[in-house]
């Protein structure tokens, strides 16, 4: 993820402190993944030299200074120009799986118990998103949905494999 | 070999038809209250285990434990009876019967276990609340949504406190958010009531509203907790 670009597009409804824009960060794009401070700052100091944020106001308080950044005109087109870019789709095809199961038939290790043992531990995480997304509000539930669905999805794969051991084994033989 | 605190549980089942095997070898549990998913490829065996640990058939060899009773030496008589007693179905589809409005259809399997027909539908009307289908009482089950069907047929599997509820394919008829649902309100009232699930499904997201999950594959079971 951009992070740079998030932090930009949260600038655009108002001005607010490095704090905040953790924060807000955190709580709508965190997940189980915060962002450090130091992020934080490290990506506004690179907005600011780009001339995408400017500073908006200092203040301390007593206490450290913070600033208030606010987003430039620049800036604004730059978060157009993201959000029209479409992400580019993922390949996939460099797959450690893949790589384990031809090494599992390559070396006479059981592909099967791989398998097996794999689709388990996708079914666990699935459980655990599963249990999240009905705990979980809306945003809980597209983010849960979208792993989700990812991982159904290399489920399917292992299931198709499985049924191609025999197959796969004549292939790639030495 | 009966699994510790379990409710069902099968071992060494084996079922031909033909000269076709079914099942071979496989064994099952599930304990009260749990949701126990059984996944496999198409033609692994998977709805022929559900359908003895029913008792709507009955394996070549092996053995099925109830409630510390073994079904097979229960007479056919004795096996329909628990089944309206004890057990409750939920397929895919065409389950419902036409001619019955929607809560008659859910007091059904109360009204054949001999509870008066206003007692049993204010029961069947309780379920249908829990599963945010009340409205549809007067319904013929022709007039509703497939979604909503189903969960007409889920009030059905608990309105007469079944001990398990047996799921075959049950959201493969719908689309992933009324299968969603249907599986969410079906694991909660199903944990909440303390009804175990066996829950025959080759969908994995659906799979995931499980405790745990046990695959067949050519007609034996397999722990998926304990895989290698």
């Amino acid at each position: 993820m951009s992070i740079g670009h998030t932090l930009l597009g949260l600038l655009e409804s108002g001005p607010r402190h490095g704090y905040d824009l953790k924060r807000t960060f955190d709580e709508k794009f965190g997940q189980d993944r915060p962002l450090h401070y130091g992020q934080v700052y490290s990506t506004m100091s690179r907005l600011l030299k780009n001339g995408l944020v400017e500073v908006d106001g200092v203040e301390s308080e007593g206490g450290p200074e913070r600033k208030r950044y606010a987003i430039t005109d620049a800036g604004i087109t730059d978060v157009s120009q993201w959000l029209a870019q479409p992400e580019k789709p993922e390949p996939y095809l460099q797959s450690t799986l893949y790589t384990k199961v031809v090494l599992a038939l390559l070396t006479g290790r059981s592909a099967a118990d791989l398998l097996d043992s794999q689709r388990s531990a996708h079914l666990r995480m699935m459980r655990i998103l599963t249990d999240r997304k009905r705990k979980g509000d809306l945003a809980d539930q597209l983010i849960c949905d979208h792993a989700l669905f990812h991982l159904e999805a290399d489920l399917r794969w292992l299931e198709l494999t499985s049924a191609r051991l025999d197959q796969l084994a004549k292939v790639v033989a030495p | 070999m009966i699994p510790e605190g379990s409710l069902l549980a099968a071992h060494d089942l084996r079922k031909t038809y033909g000269s076709t095997p079914a099942l071979d070898g496989a064994s099952f549990s599930v304990h009260p209250g749990e949701v126990v998913a059984v996944m496999g490829p198409s033609g692994s065996g998977k709805s022929t285990l559900l359908h003895c640990l029913a008792g709507i058939i009955t394996p070549d060899s092996g053995t099925i434990t109830y409630a510390g009773r073994e079904l097979s030496a229960m007479s056919d008589a004795e096996r329909s009876a628990l089944r309206r007693s004890d057990f409750g179905f939920v397929f895919q589809f065409g389950q419902l019967v036409p001619e019955l409005t929607c809560v008659e259809n859910v007091a059904l399997p109360l009204r054949l276990n001999g509870v008066k027909r206003k007692a049993a539908e204010r029961t069947a009307l309780e379920w249908m609340e829990r599963l945010e289908v009340d409205d549809l009482g007067t319904k013929r089950p022709g007039e509703v949504s497939g979604g909503q069907g189903q969960r007409v047929a889920v009030a059905r599997a608990l309105a007469a406190s079944p001990k398990v509820i047996f799921a075959d394919e049950p959201t493969g008829a719908l689309d992933s958010l009324n299968g969603e649902r249907v599986m969410e309100l079906l694991t909660e009232a199903a944990r909440s009531a303390n009804v175990a699930v066996v829950l025959v499904t080759h969908e994995a997201r659906v799979a995931a509203y499980s405790d745990r999950d046990v695959t067949v594959r050519d007609g034996r079971a397999r722990d998926m907790e304990h895989a290698v």
